[in-house]
């Protein structure tokens, strides 16, 4: 039997928009097994609560969104890894946090607990204090002659979040990168637990800045479908707006950061103006430079200031009249090429495996985004392009940003002279349910799970798509020299606290 | 060509904007702590060393702005440097989670003394939203003595701009040391 057969014959749960498949431990190691011949589900977010493992799968294809969990059972559940490599940051996450152990995973060693909590696991059903001091942290081998290590971080030279690399290299080739986090680790999943889906809102708003738009609309859209309540029209586009406006500020910031690792300040000063120039429009508009806690489960929590239009098309017109300029610039600069071009490079095949969604899949032939297939909202009613390149470098990275911000622009100048009038909120009863939401943020896939009983979150999952492009980058800068390592992680610019919880 | 230059130069004038004025109680205390201290003074420019201990990036995206063209904090005399080995002051942001706590007290002991701590952002203060988690430590000043602090969620470039201008100005040496050099 193929996986997606094997899922039918499991008990279904109610969760909306997508039914849970619920497995028991031995359908679920059967499904395993059918995973490694299956190519066709990608593995998209995977975590736990107190008794159960929940993993999400997409189907490319035709966009069918797979929701599976499986009971665990004296602690172990069947480990995902050997089918799928993208989940062993889960495992080891899963594992630091509930407790429960993936048996056959491909690497158990902890990722976010440091041995510092109070006590462990946080989120087990019955912690326990923790008594043991902090052990040194353990990293993968690399060994041959003449081969060193550096270490780097938690904190960095740059103002960027904190997190360490072990760089294993051979003279300034880098043989091995491996990257530990759990820095940041808030405990925000703790957190939400108790409150309603309103006050849990502003953790969903929290988990990484950048994508603060992003995140809470996905946490948004899975409160509703736990409540059974849709947005009104207008809060929906609206929160298209913010999307789009965060989209094209990250992307610019991230253009001209790039830029800047590769020594080009000009075109880092004239993108970062413009970035800055956007931002100054949205707090117009909207009340708020990065639009924090303007959505919130139900619709939104601001409307469109008097004028607000006109200021964000405003911004849109300056960046669109210097754009090509800037675009020539990049295009006719044999300096930046020499440092973009054939740098960090991503394989398709690898992107394939890993389905590491937003502008690293893109640069590296992988056409998904969420607000295409399987598609959401507002987005339902409009046609979004992408374009896919294969190189897989620092170089294609950078312009797939390039014609994401152009395509977003055209979507903002679409979507904002067509505005729905109308109410902004929907009120949501304190009912019990559970419900998935998704959304395009501009690193990727972004996906959240709720279960509210009686009003108040009993347990929840916020998924960044950087669990699943962190080990990319660890191997997109093999063969690299060590100096051109902040301009791979810059292309890549994942989420620290994304994935710090 | 030429000419098309100079008239959008005349047009749109420099992209950067001028600096805000200090908040004079804020700059006098600052002042103050430095004198009692009897400390060198450190002359008009600081050197910035950036620690994140548990933000969610959203603080480091506006202070990033600062660096931009439209703040440029450099013609203020503020930099920002690679290493606390080399700052003045340590700009910190987010709640002190329980893995940075460590990684913080250890970037603070490296900053030489006179150095002062400015805590940026809600979570700074108090441990804003995460307040209550067992997985931070409290606010900045749980972990490390803290000199100012900027409000917001994020604050703007400007508010944090504000603050770091009112350092500088405390820690300008006053005139009549200036006429006895």
């Amino acid at each position: 039997m193929n996986a997606r057969t094997l899922l039918l014959t499991a008990t279904a749960e109610a969760c909306a928009p997508v039914p849970r498949r619920h497995l028991t431990g031995s359908q679920w190691a059967a499904f395993v097994t059918a995973l490694t011949q299956d190519s066709s589900l990608e593995l998209r977010a995977m975590w736990a609560d107190g008794v159960s493992v929940y993993t999400i799968f997409l189907a490319p294809e035709d966009g069918t969104v797979i929701f599976a969990s499986v009971s665990v059972e004296l602690g172990l559940y069947q480990a995902l890894s050997p089918a799928r490599p993208s989940a062993v940051l889960y495992e080891r996450m899963i594992h630091d946090l509930w407790g429960h152990t993936a048996a056959d995973g491909l690497d158990m060693r902890p990722f976010l607990d440091h041995g510092n909590w109070t006590a462990t696991p946080p989120l087990a059903i019955r912690p326990l204090p923790n008594l043991t001091a902090p052990e040194p942290k353990e990293f993968l081998p690399a060994e041959g002659e003449g081969l060193h290590r550096i270490p780097v971080g938690p904190v960095h030279a740059g103002i960027i979040e904190p997190g360490h690399f072990r760089f294993t290299a051979q003279g300034e080739i880098i043989v091995r990168l491996e990257a530990r986090l759990g820095y940041l680790h808030k405990g925000t999943l703790g957190l939400m637990q108790g409150k309603s889906p309103r006050v849990a809102a502003r953790f969903a708003a929290r988990l990484s800045g950048d994508s603060t738009v992003a995140h809470a609309i996905a946490f948004a859209r899975a409160a509703e479908a736990a409540a059974h309540v849709l947005p009104p029209p207008r809060a929906e586009a609206l929160r298209c707006v913010f999307a789009e406006i965060e989209r094209i500020a990250n992307h610019l910031g991230d253009i001209g950061g790039i830029i800047n690792d590769a020594a080009f300040a000009l075109m880092q000063a004239r993108f970062v103006w413009h970035r800055e120039h956007l931002l100054r429009a949205t707090e117009t508009a909207f009340g708020h430079r990065l639009m924090m806690d303007a959505v919130v489960p139900g619709g939104v929590s601001v409307d469109l200031a008097p004028g607000g239009e006109d200021t964000i098309i405003q911004a849109l017109d300056t960046l669109a009249a210097e754009w090509d300029a800037l675009l020539a610039t990049y295009d006719n600069s044999a300096s930046l090429a020499d440092r973009v071009v054939s740098t960090g490079t991503l394989s398709a095949s690898l992107a394939a495996s890993f389905a590491p969604g937003g502008f690293i899949g893109r640069a590296s032939g992988q056409a998904a985004d969420l607000r295409r297939v399987p598609g959401y909202g507002h987005y339902r009613d409009i046609d979004v392009e992408m374009p896919v390149l294969t190189a897989g470098d620092v170089d294609a990275r950078v312009r797939i940003r390039m014609a994401e911000v152009v395509e977003s622009a055209r979507l903002l100048r679409h979507i904002l002279p067509r505005l729905p009038e109308g109410a902004l909120l929907e009120r949501l009863d304190a009912v019990s349910g559970e419900g998935l939401g998704w959304a395009e943020g501009f690193r990727g896939d972004i996906w959240h799970w709720v279960r509210v009983e009686g009003g108040q979150i009993a347990a929840a999952f916020m998924a960044d798509p950087s669990w699943r492009q962190w080990p990319l980058l660890e191997v997109a800068v093999e063969g690299n020299i060590v100096a051109d390592f902040p301009l791979c992680n810059k292309s890549f610019n994942c989420s620290y606290s994304g994935v710090d919880l | 060509m030429a000419w098309r230059t100079m008239w959008r130069a005349l047009r749109d004038g420099p992209a950067t904007e001028p600096a805000p004025a200090a908040d004079p109680l804020l700059a006098e205390s600052l002042a103050a702590r430095l004198h009692a201290a009897a400390q060198r003074r450190l002359g008009r420019g600081l050197a910035i060393r950036q620690v994140d201990s548990g933000s969610c990036n959203g603080c480091e995206l506006e202070i990033h702005m600062l660096g931009s063209i439209v703040y440029d904090l450099e013609r203020l005399g503020l930099r920002f440097v690679a290493s606390p080995r080399h700052a003045d002051v340590l700009l910190v942001t987010g709640p002190v989670t329980r893995n940075m706590h460590d990684a913080l007290l250890r970037s603070w002991a490296a900053t030489p003394d006179p150095k002062f701590v400015v805590a940026v952002g809600d979570c700074a203060i108090d441990g804003g939203v995460f307040k209550g988690s067992t997985a931070i430590i409290g606010g900045i000043d749980a972990a490390v003595p803290v000199d100012a602090f900027v409000r917001g969620c994020p604050p703007t470039p400007a508010a944090i701009l504000e603050v770091l201008c009112t350092l500088i100005e405390a820690n300008t040496p006053p005139p009549e040391r200036v006429r006895r050099i």
